[in-house]
């Protein structure tokens, strides 16, 4: 049975919360502005949160199982960080509070930006931008504003490889950068040839996701970075896959200029079923003043007895601001102290755990499934959905199947580059026992899908709700649970 | 803790790979740049960091122990425990972008009462499932309508009286469409420009309109007429809305908007020093194909049972890449579950009683205020729960010794509006008691006697 919607929940004169009467003399309501009907549901408190507490039932979690999700780096988020961003005097600050009364919150914002910069080796870094995409909207902003800063007008190109994330033509092309693509090669690393080709006094710059989207390193990265700068052009780093690179490399030395980090991903903030993420931007010496602003400074030295004074400070060139506020502040607490819990070998080791888990599995499943690109990879690998001699069996199946031994499914369909491609990415906090078992249950399936493919097909079998009519949800467009005009 | 290998597991797992360490599976990565040595504090446990960070966090002042008066954007408001015990649950908080349907049905049917709740709220056929924030979605807006036009109409005309911070963000969004001008809030502009003024820059080239309502300075109108002429002229209306102010207050669809935006923040989602918020973004449905960001619709899985999935998805970057109508991936999936839970428990009755403390208590407030020598009541049309008061001394003084007394004071319009020194913006919520506004009015005045 599918869970009612709080409108059909709903019962006329039911009270969820009750609050205080009037301690104040009534005002008069304004004349001809007043709405005549509040269409709200009506439910009790117990209604409400049984209703959610049903609903929460028919997602998978992390703290639920395995998520194997290939770039989404779905690790496990510590319940300390959910205390201390709820600690009364984080939550319950007003963002337009006076410096003075919100040292705390500057100082944690500040430290956290000190924290960044050192672990991506650039040279300062915002925390405004809201989530990865957006952060890469502010990157690709910063270095449009750099070229027309030094009057490079004929810079409109922004050259992407085949393999990065669909926001990076996205977002080049918002911020109106005529997007070329670059091709890979067949070890997946960006085709030198083709790009040599590309490199001219057009290119405001290129996007490069370092491991890349296959999960690899990329072997000739310093050549590629130097192409770039040696025609003018600035490097863009996707910071999506950093987790691979936490105490392994620093973005910032290997020469890129400016980068994004998801600490929704890295940093291990929830992703709350889609959100709130945190994008925080850093950026090479020659970007500072281009940053979004404003940004968590020192305005007064600290003494050995005082601690310094911090406020808030707009970078001098800077691109603007790109979102209310100051960053998703909640989320900052949230990463910092992360970051606190871990510290410089801590880093080190949620990389090399984070990749040697994602090579323990491919290990495992290299015999069984199809890997094109097989080499030592980073935190993630991409396999083939697909079998030669059982025609009929998509990568789609084998996700959907996965379902029925209680595993999310592996990002699919991405990379664009692989065909039929199943894009896996362990974190370091998944243990041997749960890898194991994963990979059994991938060898089981593709057992099955030679010999009764049609439980492949027919899959899920156990979820709350079987494979749905995506034509129909798009063609009916029923996006309201209840339109007041059709009662 | 949080990385569960044991040395002997650890072990098993290099021999399987067929590597003798850890280190070997970095190879590729360029050696001079290989294992920087990381300048970071030493690592703490988790009971340290606890304490470090309570530290940190006394450190601030907090709403919970100071007056509030401020708004300007931010709303303190009571959150109901119910609405943090449901975000808390990990099957919601740990969960990713409901991209598997079939094991997210608790995410996408939440989203899609969301999206119901926020048109109903709003008078708009359709909601997405959220922006950013209130700015950004008020950013969105103008893309939107830059689209919609085909880039062919190059004028945004923008009230002085949307929040500023909404103003700069999309102007930051805009600076990448050449040929594009945005009028109406130039510097030097009446910040108090009457919509019958803003009318007159609406022209045949005009993508977008955008007010606010209740504007930034709490004051509320009557916005039929001026929709009118904005349809004339053939461009979008969009309207940056308080979503408590809705309870009591006839909707923007009502007055033919076709956009609506705004801060989600007060439905049930704490101060956090500014963040995570809601970006609140409806719409009427023919914009529906044109919006940004995510949307949820109803359909059936193979037995016919009810389900809900991602759709229109073909608008998204992962499908379109560099013809996508938004680069937006993650949304705000927690803050809008927040708000569905917190407009679920008010309902029909809570929000409009909530509606109507704001209302009762600031016009309580502004007029206890306005009576005070040397302070005057700027605001004669009717307000919500913000308005702006004329002060004797720069607003930043008063705020300090209002601190003193241990009253966060309202926002220093002239940090914004250059014309607008002296001038301060007074939030008042349910959260305020009389009491609390009569101690208010005490310290205004004594600040005045010096």
């Amino acid at each position: 049975m599918a869970e009612p919607t709080v409108y059909e929940l709903s019962s006329a004169g039911r009270i969820g919360v009750r609050f205080p009467e009037p301690d104040v003399p009534l005002a008069k309501l304004p004349a001809g502005l007043e709405r005549e009907t509040l269409p709200l549901p009506e439910l009790s408190e117990l209604d409400v949160v049984r209703h959610f507490t049903h609903l929460s039932q028919l997602n998978y979690s992390i703290d639920g199982g395995f998520y194997p999700l290939g770039s989404c780096t779905m690790k496990y988020n510590p319940k300390i960080n959910e205390e201390t961003a709820r600690l009364p005097g984080f939550a319950f600050t007003h963002p337009l509070q006076p410096a003075e009364t919100v040292q705390g919150n500057l100082a944690l914002m500040y430290e956290l930006q000190e924290y960044l910069k050192e672990i991506s080796g650039f040279a300062a870094v915002s925390l405004q931008p809201a989530a990865g995409a957006h952060g890469e909207f502010t990157g690709v902003m910063i270095i449009k504003a750099y070229h027309d800063a030094m009057g490079h007008t004929n810079r409109t190109k922004m050259l992407i490889p085949d393999s990065a994330h669909g926001t990076n033509p996205a977002t080049s092309a918002m911020r109106g950068f005529e997007v070329v693509g670059v091709p890979s090669d067949s070890r997946g690393n960006v085709d030198l040839t083709a790009l040599k080709a590309l490199c001219d006094d057009t290119v405001a710059g290129l996007m490069l996701t370092n491991p890349n989207t296959l999960g690899l390193f990329e072997e000739h990265v310093v050549e590629v970075l130097d192409l770039i700068h040696g025609c003018g052009g600035l490097v863009y780093g996707d910071g999506a896959n950093l987790n691979a690179l936490l105490g392994i490399a620093r973005p910032g030395d290997i020469g890129f200029d400016v980068m994004h980090f998801n600490l929704h991903k890295t940093f291990s903030t929830p992703h709350g079923g889609g959100g709130p993420g945190s994008g925080p931007v850093g950026v090479a010496a020659h970007l500072v003043d281009f940053l979004p602003g404003p940004n968590a400074a020192i305005v007064e030295e600290g003494t050995d007895e005082e601690a310094p004074l911090f406020d808030l400070a707009m970078p001098a060139k800077s691109i603007g601001r790109v979102k209310s506020f100051h960053g998703h502040f909640g989320m900052l607490v949230r990463a910092f102290t992360y970051i606190s819990m871990y510290g410089a070998d801590g880093m080190r080791k949620i990389a090399e755990h984070a990749v040697l888990n994602a090579n323990y599995l491919l290990a495992k499943l290299r015999n069984t499934y199809h890997v094109p690109h097989d080499r030592i990879c980073m935190h993630e690998f991409v396999m083939e959905g697909v079998f030669e001699d059982a025609p009929g069996v998509h990568a789609l199946d084998i996700a959907k199947r996965l379902m029925d031994y209680k595993f999310h499914p592996p990002t699919n369909y991405f990379p664009l580059i692989v065909h039929e491609a199943l894009m896996i990415e362990p974190t370091e906090t998944e243990n041997k026992q749960t890898l194991d078992a994963f990979a059994d249950a991938l060898i089981k399936i593709a057992a099955e899908a030679h010999t009764q493919p049609e439980l492949l097909h027919e899959a899920p079998h156990i979820t709350p709700i079987g494979r749905l009519d995506e034509v129909k949800a798009a063609k009916d467009l029923v996006l309201c649970c209840w339109y007041p005009d059709q009662n | 803790m949080f990385i569960p290998h044991t040395d002997s597991e650890r072990e098993e797992m290099l021999k399987e790979i067929g590597v003798s360490s850890m280190a070997e599976l970095f190879n590729a990565v360029p050696k001079n740049f290989r294992f920087p040595k990381l300048n970071l504090p030493p690592a703490l446990s988790e009971m340290e960091v606890l304490a470090e960070l309570t530290e940190l966090a006394s450190v601030n002042e907090s709403t919970r122990e100071l007056i509030c008066f401020l708004g300007a954007g931010a709303y303190n408001h009571y959150i109901p425990a119910a609405v943090d015990a449901v975000i808390s649950r990990g099957e919601f908080l740990t969960a990713y972008t409901p991209y598997q349907p079939e094991v997210s049905q608790g995410t996408l049917q939440a989203v899609f009462e969301y999206q119901s709740l926020i048109a109903l709220l709003t008078g708009m056929e359709v909601s997405n499932a959220s922006h950013y924030d209130g700015a950004t979605a008020a950013a969105e807006a103008a893309v939107l309508a830059y689209h919609h036009f085909r880039g062919k109409r190059a004028r945004i005309v923008l009230s002085p009286a949307v929040n500023p911070q909404y103003r700069a963000v999309l102007r930051t969004y805009m600076s990448g469409y050449t040929g594009l001008e945005i009028v109406g809030d130039e510097a030097g502009s009446s910040p108090f420009l009457s919509v019958d003024d803003l009318a007159k820059l609406v022209d045949m080239n005009t993508s977008l309109v955008m007010v606010q309502y209740p504007d930034f300075f709490g004051r509320i109108q009557d916005l039929t007429a001026f929709a009118q002429k904005v349809h004339e002229a053939g461009a979008l209306l969009a309207v940056a809305i308080n979503p408590t102010a809705l309870a009591m207050l006839k909707t923007p669809g009502e007055f033919g908007a076709d956009i609506v935006v705004g801060e989600g923040q007060p439905l049930g989602i704490p101060l956090s020093y500014g963040g995570p918020y809601l970006g609140l973004f409806a719409a009427k449905k023919e914009l529906v194909r044109k919006m940004a960001g995510r949307l949820v619709g109803e359909t059936q899985d193979e037995k016919g049972q009810r389900g809900y999935v991602l759709t229109l998805t073909a608008r998204e970057q992962h499908i379109r890449r560099e013809k996508a109508t938004s680069n937006i991936c993650t949304n705000q999936g927690l803050m809008a579950l927040a708000s569905a839970v917190y407009l679920s428990l008010l309902g029909k009755h809570g929000l409009r009683k909530v509606a109507e403390l704001c209302y009762h208590k600031a016009h309580y407030a502004a007029e206890k205020i306005g009576k005070i020598p040397g302070y005057e009541l700027q605001t004669s049309t009717p307000f919500f729960h913000e308005f702006v008061v004329k002060t004797p001394a720069p607003v930043a003084d008063i705020n300090l010794h209002l601190l003193d007394h241990g009253i966060l004071g309202g926002y220093d319009l002239g940090k914004d509006y250059p014309g607008l020194d002296n001038h301060m913006l007074i939030a008042v919520t349910e959260m305020n008691t009389r009491e609390d506004i009569d101690v208010l009015c005490e310290v205004l005045e004594e600040f005045n006697h010096g």
